[in-house]
């Protein structure tokens, strides 16, 4: 009987993989490809962090290391961070969570895949061919005519990789809008599902506009197309608005998904529905939404306006209110539940602690008057990480703990994740919090040459990144040991609430026998919560 | 514990620094409380309630007037925060009327500087102290940033068009010049040294480099060697280039008088209005047909390539002087 | 269902319930992604509105050399396509299957018409060196504006063929399988959702030709 087989299990050969509609082998073909970039983008973190332990660059050129840190963000930005949760734990559990046999478009599911494959291709092509040294940004005109660097195949797979976010995005929503479980009402949606929305609406709106961009990009360097060269008449600035109109709601595409892991993992392991549903779901919309109004303030010494200036830096503090008002509801949701420690939960501590760090140091880069400053300078640096990496890749990381049972249907080593999340923490701190001070200090970013009396932030830092890439390499080693060693799962080992817990671990290829119909609302946990309003 | 703690903070050597850095302390200030509160709650909550028996806990569905004051508070210490960055913000950038000009163009990988008097410097810049300093910047490939830590100042030179920034310094002494914008590969080679030196002294290190300026620049015309202020050195490119055929001042030239033209509107013959500043003289000695001015026809070829952009600020300046001579 | 004349093809997916819950999913995908595509093109939109106010007289000019007669005759073979594609989707629903493969094939001559007439275009501005590239060269205006219209130009004309031709695949797929009788009445959601793809790319033409011919034509 071919309903006996989990998804794992139906099918062996590499057809069955590369060809499969699956959404949860898409989710596992992605999760592998993101993991790939993820260990590239960290490598060149590690040359980075090696060659700054001294101020004199005596380990590469100044050429050679703009390429790294320029690869280190495009592997990082583009093919890790902003797949990761959507494309590799969204793919694999959304469809599940609201009640869905699949995804509403299973071949544009596997085209998306396959579009970011290609993407990665061209970013490697780029590598092979001595790299990019534009920076992720790719200013222009210096990308555009200046750099002799292999910009057009790195530009091509952003171009082409954005499509693939694109093709998530809309197959998210239609998925929420249309594939929902009878019963499965909006306010029935696990915040998870929310945030994911949320973040689709985003891919949706703001990926067209970092497409065309590069594509213009494109044509002035390859064709001498006049576009953002002043040379040819352009204007450099208006790239400036066009990168940062996506790029910075991008930064949403990366911590929204996260939240949502969060707001999970915080149901689950205190085994209570989240304080202020409502007000938690409603948050990620708004931060969507207020997202596109504050790309200006990557821009206040851009010789912008200003009054433009002004209107940003207002928006830009709105911004901060709903991040904040998900904190507190998160913390309000400990009160008073029955909490447990395992791993998923130690890295909800430490996005905590990141997270706060990280918004509250945004709020500082809202002030023009500092950003004048530390535009540009490390602690921009060390604020952006401690968001992407404190926020998005502890969610990640967490998520990943607490889905990987569902996913394998085996259990990783407990003491072993939580002594990776500690390290993971630690080491994050020691490597990014250095770095406020140093860039407070005027060090500028991208600096392959620096001044003396920066060097001692900067050995801290490399000490950090050396317990944190060593901190990075326990999961791995903990899932793959759990693929042979692990106990078997049971389809709940959390004991915990959602669709995604009554079906077996790993689920079968439709997901669900019979469409399930929903009866109670998410995170029905107390035993008088089963009515909902 | 002050010494401990200025070692954290680039030198207040600038007369916004100190204010700058007030709010800095204000936002540490505000972030430690909501750190250590959340983290401590955290860890509280985290005791008090870890599980303690197979009871499952009870719902707390919300609590709308939490709600609103975890909202609320936020809002309104985000709007302060606000309020006073954008006021300091405005002093940032409103120049005063007496700055000092000196003219700044960006190159990879280097700072080329002229002060209005007339001397170059190359990667240094001589300012004297307790008198604000005007930067009029651009750059002649890709976009820089200038940026001085100690001032708490910085500012993008972009090719195309003109940036401004001022500061002024409070200190004698030696600071960094960063170029903060990544530029290509020698970027963190891009820096400098500001000179911020008492009054007198900056006289004397003047006087001094009028007398002996430094070696002519590389592919710079001769005429740049020689120590002019960039409006003595305009008038003279004004002349080289012919440019006075056509703007001579008499009635019935070809070219629009440009004298008292700085600071003025302009009708264009397309019905559009312009404000005669920096960037508009510019863009009109580079790109004439593109603005030609009401009551005009398109005769003036471009200049585009003939003159650099050193060049093209001393015509600025020359152009910008005409309106003190007519009055 | 009446799907049993269409030999082995199952209109229904797997992961569906009932065939209005796949239309509802295809169509409601489909306006999200003309949503992306008016973000897509609106980029260049952006420069354009930009550059335009930079460069009012270099647009003016750039705008008198294009051919406004053929741009009249391209927006009207393109109407014409979309009249013939809203028929084609109208019979198909009528389950008219000659009718619709008639329809589909003027559609795809109009296309073809279309992007022949501007191949003739390209073709002329090749030959008199205004495409913006090292060879670039417009007699009668000078600056640097003149060249930036062209960019914009052809960087929105040639998006748009693009599309064009990426239509004209799409319609040839479509009207072989209408004509192996995979639609009917009841199913013909392709050929529904590739119309709305059709008459998008239909109406950003109908922005273009007045932004690129006609603006500043005589100012």
């Amino acid at each position: 009987m071919e309903s006996k087989k989990n998804y794992l299990t139906n099918g062996h050969t590499v057809g069955s993989w590369l060809l499969t509609i699956d959404h949860k082998r898409i989710g596992i073909l992605y999760l592998l490809s993101v993991t790939a970039f993820f260990m590239l983008g960290g490598f060149f973190a590690l040359l980075l962090r090696l060659e700054l332990l001294t101020p004199r660059g005596d380990l590469f050129t100044s050429d050679i290391y703009n390429r790294i840190f320029t690869m280190h963000g495009v592997a990082m930005v583009f093919f890790f961070m902003i797949p990761a949760i959507p494309a590799a734990i969204g793919n694999f559990v959304l469809p599940i969570m609201v009640g869905a046999k699949d995804l509403a478009f299973p071949r544009i599911n596997l085209l998306s895949w396959y579009l970011y494959i290609i993407g990665a291709a061209l970013a490697f092509v780029s590598i092979v061919m001595g790299g990019v040294d534009t920076g992720w940004t790719f200013y222009t005109p210096y990308s555009s005519t200046y750099s002799t660097s292999a910009v057009t195949s790195a530009a091509l797979g952003v171009f082409i990789a954005g499509f693939s976010s694109i093709l998530t995005g809309l197959n998210f929503i239609v998925t929420v809008h249309k594939m929902r479980a009878p019963g499965m009402t909006w306010f029935r949606l696990p915040l998870f599902v929310w945030a994911h929305y949320a973040t689709s609406l985003i891919m949706i709106l703001g990926t067209p506009v970092i497409a065309v961009t590069v594509l213009l990009v494109f044509l002035e360097r390859a064709f001498g197309f006049g576009f953002f060269d002043p040379r040819l008449g352009g204007d450099p600035v208006l790239f400036q608005h066009l990168f940062w109109f996506y790029s910075h709601p991008a930064v949403y595409i990366m911590i929204l998904p996260s939240m949502g892991v969060i707001s999970e993992l915080v149901a689950a392991f205190t085994k209570k529905r989240p304080f202020g549903y409502e007000f938690i779901a409603g948050s990620s919309l708004a931060i969507a939404l207020l997202g596109f109004f504050v790309w200006g303030h990557h821009m206040f010494v851009s010789s912008q306006s200003m009054y433009a200036g002004i209107v940003f830096s207002i928006i830009t503090f709105l911004v901060g209110v709903p991040s904040a008002v998900k904190i507190f509801n998160w913390l309000a949701t400990f009160y008073k539940g029955s909490i447990t420690f395992e791993t998923p939960m130690i890295y909800v501590l430490g996005f905590f602690g990141l997270f706060m760090v990280g918004g509250l140091t945004g709020l500082f880069l809202a002030i023009m008057a500092i950003d004048v400053h530390v535009h540009d300078t490390y602690f921009v640096v060390a604020h952006f990480h401690y968001i992407m990496v404190g926020g998005t890749v502890m969610g990640y990381l967490g998520g990943l703990h607490y889905w990987w049972p569902k996913m394998s249907g085996k259990m990783y080593n407990e003491a072993l994740g939580r002594i990776a999340a500690i390290g993971i923490f630690l080491g994050f701190n020691l490597t990014f919090f250095p770095q406020f001070i140093a860039g407070y200090l005027g060090m500028p970013r991208r600096y392959h040459i620096y001044a003396e009396e920066f060097q001692i932030f900067n050995i801290l830092s490399t000490g950090g990144a050396m317990v944190l890439g060593l901190s990075f390499i326990i999961p791995i080693f903990n899932m793959l040991w759990s693929l042979k060693f692990g106990k078997d799962a049971p389809a709940n080992p959390w004991n915990a609430k959602g669709l995604e817990w009554t079906i077996p671990s790993p689920p079968t290829t439709h997901n669900f026998e019979t469409t399930p119909i929903v009866t109670e609302e998410a995170y029905a946990y107390a035993p008088h919560d089963k009515g909902g309003h | 514990m002050m010494d401990f703690l200025l070692q954290y903070f680039p030198e207040q050597a600038g007369l916004l620094s100190a204010e700058v850095d007030a709010i800095y302390i204000f936002m540490l200030a505000v972030s430690l409380f909501f750190t250590v509160l959340v983290v401590a709650l955290s860890v509280i909550f985290s005791i008090q309630y870890r599980k303690r028996n197979e009871k499952m806990p009870e719902a707390i569905h919300g609590n709308l007037v939490l709600e609103l004051t975890w909202t609320g508070i936020p809002l309104l210490l985000t709007l302060f925060m606000f309020a006073w960055g954008t006021a300091v913000y405005i002093k940032q950038v409103r120049i005063p009327e007496n700055a000092k000009e000196i003219f700044v163009v960006g190159k990879q990988w280097m700072w080329k500087i002229q002060h209005g008097e007339g001397p170059r410097e190359m990667n240094e810049l001589h300012v004297p102290i307790n008198q604000p300093i005007k930067l009029t910047m651009t750059s002649e490939d890709v976009i820089h940033s200038f940026y001085i830590p100690a001032m708490r100042m910085k500012q993008d030179t972009v090719p195309g068009r003109y940036s401004f920034m001022w500061f002024q310094a409070t200190k004698p002494g030696k600071y960094h010049i960063f170029c903060a914008e990544y530029c290509g590969t020698k970027h963190s080679g891009m820096i400098g040294s500001l000179y911020a030196m008492e009054p007198a002294d900056y006289q004397k290190w003047l006087d001094e480099r009028i007398k002996n300026p430094l070696e002519p620049v590389a592919n710079q015309p001769a005429s740049s060697s020689s120590v002019e202020s960039p409006v003595v050195h305009g008038e003279k490119l004004f002349t080289e280039l012919k440019c006075i055929t056509c703007h001579s001042q008499t009635s019935g030239a070809m070219g629009p008088d440009l004298a008292g033209l700085f600071g003025r509107d302009v009708k264009l013959e397309d019905g559009r209005t312009v404000p005669a500043d920096e960037t508009y003289l510019r863009h009109s000695i580079i790109n004439p047909a593109d603005g030609i001015v009401q009551g005009y026809s398109a005769l003036m070829p471009t200049y585009k390539g003939q003159v650099s952009e050193e060049q093209l600020l001393s015509l600025v300046a020359y152009i910008k002087s005409l309106q003190s001579k007519k009055n | 269902m009446s799907t049993a004349n269409t030999k082995k093809f199952e209109p229904l997916q797997h992961h569906f319930a009932n065939l209005n819950q796949q239309y509802e999913c295809a169509s409601l995908g489909m306006w999200l992604f003309l949503v992306t595509e008016i973000l897509f093109f609106g980029g260049i939109f952006l420069a354009y509105t930009i550059y335009r106010e930079m460069y009012p007289d270099a647009f003016a000019a750039g705008s008198h050399h294009l051919s406004i007669l053929l741009g009249c005759i391209n927006t009207a073979v393109l109407i014409s396509s979309s009249f013939t594609m809203v028929m084609a989707v109208h019979t198909a629903r009528l389950g008219k299957k000659h009718a619709t493969t008639w329809f589909l094939l003027l559609t795809l001559i109009l296309g073809c018409v279309f992007l022949g007439i501007k191949a003739v275009e390209y073709t002329e501005k090749f030959t008199h060196h205004l495409v913006p590239n090292n060879t670039f060269h417009f007699e009668g205006f000078d600056g640097p504006g003149i060249r930036i219209f062209y960019s914009i130009y052809f960087a929105l004309t040639g998006l748009h063929a693009l599309h064009m031709v990426i239509g004209a695949v799409i319609l040839v797929i479509i009207m072989i399988q209408n004509m192996q009788g995979r639609f009917s009445a009841e199913y013909n959601s392709p050929i529904d959702m590739f119309g709305l793809y059709w008459h998008f790319v239909d109406i950003v033409w109908i922005f273009l030709f007045p932004l690129l011919y006609l603006l500043g034509r005589h100012a």
